[in-house]
């Protein structure tokens, strides 16, 4: 700072009489780069807001599409005597007929369409036109037969899910070009298509599939859905919400109101300050060393994922939740001890209730975080597992193999398969959607009950 | 008994004896409250405390020793001939496990009954088919040694796990007893609840030291195993990464130490001038009307969960890179092969990171004292000088102490870099080529299918201990230059 003064006066430049109202060149520079460090600034932050709406447009653009499928509406005919040879409805003999018996059906129903409807085709039979429709449909068929055996002989409408490809096909994703080395559909089938769409027997229609249900094998992007990971992301959060409120409470309260000023207080506090910025890979290496190696729980169970996000959250915890005793005054420490509380009832009686807006809203975005970590998961084997069977039952929840949400979304941009790459763009839609959902209560939380002292 | 019905016994142990306790006292003191010492729940609440604590505790502790004690216990027993060429007790002692595990399952299912499961030989019967009829899919070796070691296996468990139940229930039904038997009117029931209380605050406090000591632990044992596994020098000489899981693999860490420093380096290039500019924009120059959008806005940025930043890096901005680097891009450069690369990672890290600079650096410069920015705006400086000259030399210590943070995040940073930056461990100065990171192999090496106790396995430990190590370093560092700094003005 004392450059300025350090300048020899004999060099100060004469200065000729000028109005203050008509700016010298120097004022002028002067102005101009204030003007042109306000752009810089200006620049800056519409580089970051530009950013961050590319990137909502484009999760929004790729991922609308997740939420719409192609389906194929058919009469099949459920013949008596493929499905229920000794005609007896007896429950164990359709359940012997595979899912290969039921092609034939659909074959069949396949071809009576296209030649009801008119169409000329250039495949031969419905064993060839088959590949315009989800390898799903003959278990869907199976399912049905099998929760209904009275249908059996009637002839009854099906809404069975169209082939990736063609999905693809009427979504712009796949083209005539891009298919000519495909060997599972070929434009013959898309020509079917077309004109199937304009009878409306195929048509585009909002997918809850894709919301409610399981992850599908690699060759099945249309039958896949994020349900079963929701519920493994379910059980997770309340693990986190069980272990991480009341220890990473009970820990803020000791530190904030109980804790002498010694070194192991102090070494604690250097703890959790340090384990905020451990990165979170090296969780997933505690989870898979201590709780997978060492004790034997279950791999890709949601509760040791749930474990491994509790002890990534308890810092983030404790420190909002330490904020918000701070802020409760001391005054209404010292009128409940004036009145004859001990510390320990004028903590948790005046206290922690005043303190409490505070700590659930540090306690919804907490979780709001760990709702979308991805990295521990891998390391814990929740990548890879298959989640295409829903968990049964509450404990099962617990601790049967499950995905999650973002390990999901995950394991579908790692497949080769292009029609995955939308169906996690609209996993992340529905990620995000629960993200805001809580970063919005924590918001109404804050406004509705935080008191300013 | 299960855990969990253990568990719903004590718990309502505890309940009962809090009814109890308080009916007790209060029956004690003539069913009228003044005469206690403490209030009537505090009696409730001390006979809960000593029915359900000392259980508990006695039955997470023998959750945890149990499985050890019975491993040791069986591994001895299981003759030094039964461990093939190549593989070791501990191998051998899994397929124990899983032996025993899918006899309680068969027998859970059915299949087969409990006295089968117990006196069944390997050498008479087909156990694997009975097995698989439920579902239960075996190793390859199995030898009669096996059988009996898990059979032997099983037999101490379920005496195990009987014996611990009947203990943990007496343990609850004697913290009981012992509690009403204490439960009368002068009875000092407060003081010895909250002095139970502040020992379980003390407990839950230290869960943060016990989590450091297990990561440290964790890291350590495995990085330890490795590295008799594979030679240090190595480890921290070689340039060259190839492992392969036949054996001779070359596990330098320098490429992917490369790999990750370079990424971090264009991250922080990407983040640091925009954040740091709009930091300043927002403190010093915005309208509280812009402030009250544009903060939240960028902070939406930091609320992104980082796969959806990896998301982004593949699918979107490596595309879009490689049509403008790409061999037939419209720059016509080709100095990019495919879409993930050094640069789509570290472009994407570099806006996940712009709300942690910003934000961080906000805070620091509205810590700088008005009085100062007053004396300069008093002197003639015009705004941009007082920020250049003044604000920004002042909070120069708090700035650094953002970045680092901000380089710790980066480097272990890991979802942006397994989906955006490749897997090809290289060291090359072109940012436009495919490069790897200590966290994408860590992930890389631990999610495969091979042996655990192989040292391509175990690397993964080392990585993590060497990252674990830098972003400590860096963290520590930069909460001593931010805290250092914040004491001046205070």
């Amino acid at each position: 700072m004392t450059d300025a003064t350090a300048g020899q006066p004999a060099a100060r430049p004469r200065r000729e009489k000028t109005s203050l109202l008509t700016q010298d060149g120097r004022t002028k520079r002067r102005n101009a780069a204030e003007t042109r460090f306000k752009i810089y600034g200006i620049i800056a932050i519409s580089i970051g807001l530009l950013f961050l709406m590319g990137m909502l447009i484009t999760i929004i653009s790729n991922g609308s599409r997740a939420f719409t499928q192609t389906f194929i509406t058919m009469e099949v005919t459920l013949d008596e005597a493929v499905l229920d040879k000794n005609g007896n409805r007896d429950l164990a003999d359709i359940r012997r007929v595979s899912t290969f018996g039921y092609a034939p059906l659909i074959n069949a129903a396949l071809e009576n369409k296209v030649q009801d409807l008119g169409i000329e085709t250039l495949l031969e039979d419905g064993a060839a036109m088959r590949a315009i429709m989800s390898a799903s449909a003959a278990a869907q068929l199976r399912d049905y037969v099998l929760s209904n055996p009275d249908q059996i002989g009637e002839t009854v409408e099906f809404q069975f899910l169209a082939s990736s490809r063609v999905d693809g096909y009427l979504k712009g994703r796949v083209t005539r070009e891009s298919i000519a080395r495909d060997r599972n559909i070929s434009s013959a089938h898309l020509l079917l298509i077309d004109d199937l769409m304009e009878q409306g027997t195929v048509e585009r229609s909002f997918n809850l599939g894709f919301i409610t249900g399981t992850d599908a094998s690699e060759s099945r992007p249309e039958q896949a859905g994020i349900g079963a990971s929701m519920i493994g992301s379910f059980f997770m959060m309340l693990v986190v919400l069980a272990l991480s409120l009341p220890i990473g409470v009970a820990a803020s309260i000791y530190l904030e109101e109980f804790a002498p000023k010694n070194l192991f207080t102090d070494f604690i506090e250097v703890n959790i300050s340090n384990l905020a910025a451990v990165p979170s890979i090296v969780f997933g290496i505690l989870g898979l060393a201590v709780f997978i190696q060492f004790a034997h729980l279950p791999q890709s169970a949601p509760i040791v994922g749930g474990l491994v996000l509790t002890l990534m959250t308890l810092p983030t915890i404790i420190i909002s939740t330490r904020a918000s005793l701070k802020a409760v005054p001391p005054s209404i420490r010292d009128a409940a001890l004036g009145v004859g509380a001990s510390k320990m009832q004028s903590v948790f009686h005046h206290v922690l209730p005043l303190a409490m807006p505070g700590i659930l809203t540090g306690t919804i975005i907490g979780l709001a975080q760990a709702l979308g970590e991805t990295a521990p998961l891998l390391l814990i084997g929740m990548v890879g597992f298959i989640a295409s069977e829903y968990p049964d039952g509450f404990v099962g929840g617990f601790l049967d193999p499950n995905s999650a949400m973002p390990a999901q979304i995950f394991e579908w941009a790692k497949r080769a398969d292009p029609a995955y790459y939308e169906r996690a763009w609209g996993g992340i839609i529905v990620l995000l959607v629960f993200l805001m959902t809580m970063n919005l209560i924590a918001i109404i939380l804050r406004r509705r009950f935080e008191r300013r002292w | 008994m299960p855990v969990f019905w253990i568990f719903v016994i004590i718990t309502g142990l505890a309940a009962a004896g809090y009814v109890l306790g308080r009916g007790r006292a209060l029956a004690s003191a003539g069913g009228d409250q003044r005469n206690l010492h403490s209030l009537p729940s505090y009696y409730g609440s001390n006979a809960a405390i000593f029915t359900f604590v000392p259980a508990f505790l006695i039955l997470l502790i023998w959750l945890v020793l149990q499985p050890i004690f019975i491993s040791l216990t069986v591994q001895a027993n299981i003759p030094d001939s039964v461990v093939p060429e190549g593989s070791t007790i501990g191998l051998v002692m899994s397929d124990v496990r899983r032996l025993a595990d899918g006899l309680d399952t068969a027998v859970s299912q059915g299949v087969i009954t409990d006295d089968y499961a117990r006196s069944v030989r390997v050498d008479l019967t087909d156990i694997r088919a009975r097995l698989g009829e439920a579902g239960v899919a075996l190793g390859s070796n199995l030898t009669s040694e096996i059988m009996i070691a898990a059979q032997r296996f099983r037999s101490m468990t379920n005496t195990g796990n009987l014996i611990k139940t009947i203990v943990v229930l007496l343990i609850a039904l004697g913290g009981l007893g012992y509690a009403l038997s204490r439960t009368q009117k002068d009875f000092r029931a407060r003081n010895t609840v909250e002095a139970t209380v502040r020992v379980l605050l003390i407990v839950a406090a230290s869960i943060a030291i016990l989590t450091t000591i297990g990561i440290v632990l964790s890291l350590i044992f495995n990085t330890i195993e490795f590295f008799f596994l594979y030679p240090i020098g190595d480890f921290f000489g070689s340039l060259t990464w190839s492992p392969s899981f036949g054996g001779g693999s070359d596990l330098g860490v320098w490429p992917l130490l490369w790999g990750t420093l370079y990424i971090s380096v264009i991250a922080l290039l990407v983040a640091v001038p925009i954040g740091l500019f709009s930091a300043i924009y927002l403190s010093e120059y915005a309208s509280p009307a812009v402030r009250s959008v544009a903060k939240p806005m960028l902070e939406v940025l930091a609320g992104i969960p980082t796969i959806v930043y990896g998301l982004f890096a593949l699918l979107t901005v490596g595309p879009m890179l490689v049509d403008a680097f790409g061999d037939d891009g419209y720059l016509g450069l080709g100095w990019m092969q495919g879409g993930t690369a050094v640069m789509t990672a570290g472009l994407v890290m570099g806006i996940m990171l712009i709300p942690f600079v910003s934000s961080l650096s906000d805070d620091i410069i509205n810590a700088v004292p008005q009085a100062m920015r007053d004396g300069s705006l008093g002197l003639g400086a015009t705004h941009s000088e007082t920020v250049r000259q003044v604000i920004l030399p002042a909070a120069l210590p708090g700035i650094v102490g953002a970045v680092l943070l901000a380089a710790s995040r980066a480097i272990g940073e890991t979802m942006i870099v397994v989906l955006g930056a490749g897997a090809a461990a290289r060291i090359s100065a072109n940012p436009f080529d495919a490069m790897t990171t200590i966290t994408a192999k860590i992930v890389s090496q631990l999610t495969g299918d091979a042996d655990f106790a192989s040292p391509e396995v175990l690397v993964a430990f080392a990585l993590g201990m060497t990252l674990f190590v830098i972003t400590l370093g860096l963290n520590v560092f930069a909460l001593y230059i931010v805290r250092k700094y914040r004491e001046q003005y205070e």
